[in-house]
């Protein structure tokens, strides 16, 4: 039955940066793939990203960034992450990143970064493969 | 704190799990509404119905700011469609709800169809019932947006709103069965544009209609213009909502014994139906011929539905 569980992914701008074309194309490949896609749109903090994760139950976190402020927010999201119990959702990247940063990224936790030139089906089959509906709540009486 | 606990104290984290639980039909899903059950009762259902783009989600916004200024706690479920290709979907709702995000007296849950029709999806009954049991006082429920025949939400809320826009059509759409008989509110969007008043009146033939088959003390719809992105509108709108609320509940009437009872027919008779059909498939893989060897049969004319269904029953229910 849980292998039934259809993967919910919320794709989300943080900060000031209104170039979300990028965004919906991957939101679009994802519903294509056969995701659930909750897309926010622009101008998110971290800390709306992160209650709005929570409350759609999301198992991704996608982000999509172009501004160069990915050194603020995605350790930020991370943190909420953490303060909040969620860390088991997974957050991935895409974008503008310089090279140096990515390992930096990777180390506070972001699973995986996906640059400029990047093919849709790269992205989707890597969710596919690393990603992982969570278990069902169940009485615990 | 066991899980029913951490739902009814409205802990966030075990209401956005069930509630997802509840859409992928877990099993043990049912469980725990049915625990939550005995904590249902409290929570006030507006249901938002309308055409694709005529603005329910920003009237949700807008009338969900409105009960928190009254210090009401709010729950929106709001469904958009899923891809009857891929069977994914893009919910967006969200984008005209951002600033309730940091609200903890709102939660907000995007819901796909998932291939039910009628305007909802098969699970939203259940979810309202979940935040019923959460503690929220409101709660919205914004339909997929509709064309003419998804009449579920008058179901399953307390109070139907149907949003409509100027120049929606000509008088003839307004005297058809189905979605615009359903209506308890009906709000006219966009008002500043041209023909506002001419829907008005269109919508107000229409109720003068159907008013005249009516007994004395039942609901006369109310209409509202409304412009949601400016907030114009939103007070009347809040107006009407507690006025059928007071309507349905007002203490010499059965009607909210009625409704209660219409909404729980609806939704025992869902969940009979769901459950028969889910056990009788799981049977028809252990006895004879397969649901794809029955499919063959019926393409070659070996047999029909009609006879397929009778054995079927016949089998089950002996």
């Amino acid at each position: 039955m849980e292998n039934a569980r259809k993967l919910r992914i919320l794709v989300a701008k943080p900060g000031l940066d209104g170039h979300d074309r990028g965004a919906r194309v991957v939101a679009r490949a994802f519903r294509d793939a056969g995701f659930e896609v909750i897309y926010t749109g622009c101008h998110q903090t971290p800390e709306q990203i992160v209650s709005a994760a929570i409350q759609e139950d999301v198992d991704l976190i996608g982000l999509s960034i172009l501004s160069g402020a990915h050194t603020y927010s995605f350790p930020r999201i991370m943190e909420l992450l953490r303060e909040n119990d969620a860390e088991d959702i997974a957050v991935i990247g895409g974008g503008i990143f310089p090279l140096e940063d990515i390992p930096r990224l990777k180390e506070i936790g972001i699973k995986e970064i996906f640059e400029p030139g990047a093919k849709l089906q790269d992205i989707t089959e890597w969710v596919s493969n690393s990603i992982r509906p969570r278990r069902a709540v169940v009485l615990n009486r | 704190m066991d899980i029913i606990e951490l739902i009814v104290s409205g802990d966030v984290r075990t209401i956005a799990r069930i509630l997802r639980d509840i859409d992928d039909e877990i099993p043990s899903a049912r469980d725990i509404l049915r625990e939550l059950y005995p904590h249902t009762g409290n929570a006030f259902v507006v249901g938002f119905t309308g055409s694709p783009g005529v603005g329910k989600s920003a009237l949700v916004d807008q009338i969900a700011i409105k009960y928190r200024k009254e210090e009401k706690t709010v729950g929106i479920l709001a469904v958009d469609p899923t891809s009857p290709f891929s069977g994914g979907a893009i919910l967006g709702d969200r984008i005209r709800m951002q600033r309730h995000f940091l609200d903890p007296g709102v939660f907000i849950r995007s819901l796909a169809t998932r291939g039910h029709f009628g305007g909802l999806s098969k699970s939203t009954n259940d979810m309202v019932n979940v935040l019923d049991a959460a503690g929220k006082d409101v709660i919205l429920v914004e339909t997929v947006g509709v064309g003419q025949d998804e009449v579920e939400i008058a179901n399953s809320a307390h109070t139907t709103v149907l949003v409509t826009v100027p120049g929606m059509g000509d008088d003839i759409q307004a005297i058809k069965a189905g979605i615009m008989e359903i209506g308890n509110i009906f709000v006219v969007n966009k008002a500043d544009r041209e023909g506002s008043r001419k829907t008005v009146r269109e919508l107000m033939n229409l109720i003068e209609l159907s008013s005249r088959n009516r007994n004395n003390g039942d609901w006369d719809p109310q209409i509202v213009e409304t412009e949601a992105i400016k907030g114009r509108g939103i007070d009347q709108l809040y107006e009407a909502i507690e006025k059928h609320k007071n309507h349905l509940r007002s203490a010499h009437t059965d009607k909210w014994r009625e409704v209660l009872e219409k909404r729980a027919r609806i939704q025992l008779i869902g969940a009979i139906r769901d459950e028969a059909l889910k056990t009788i498939l799981e049977r028809i893989e252990g006895h004879g011929d397969s649901l794809d060897e029955m499919v063959q049969k019926v393409v070659d004319k070996e047999s029909d539905p009609y006879t397929m269904v009778q054995q079927i029953l016949d089998r089950e229910f002996k």
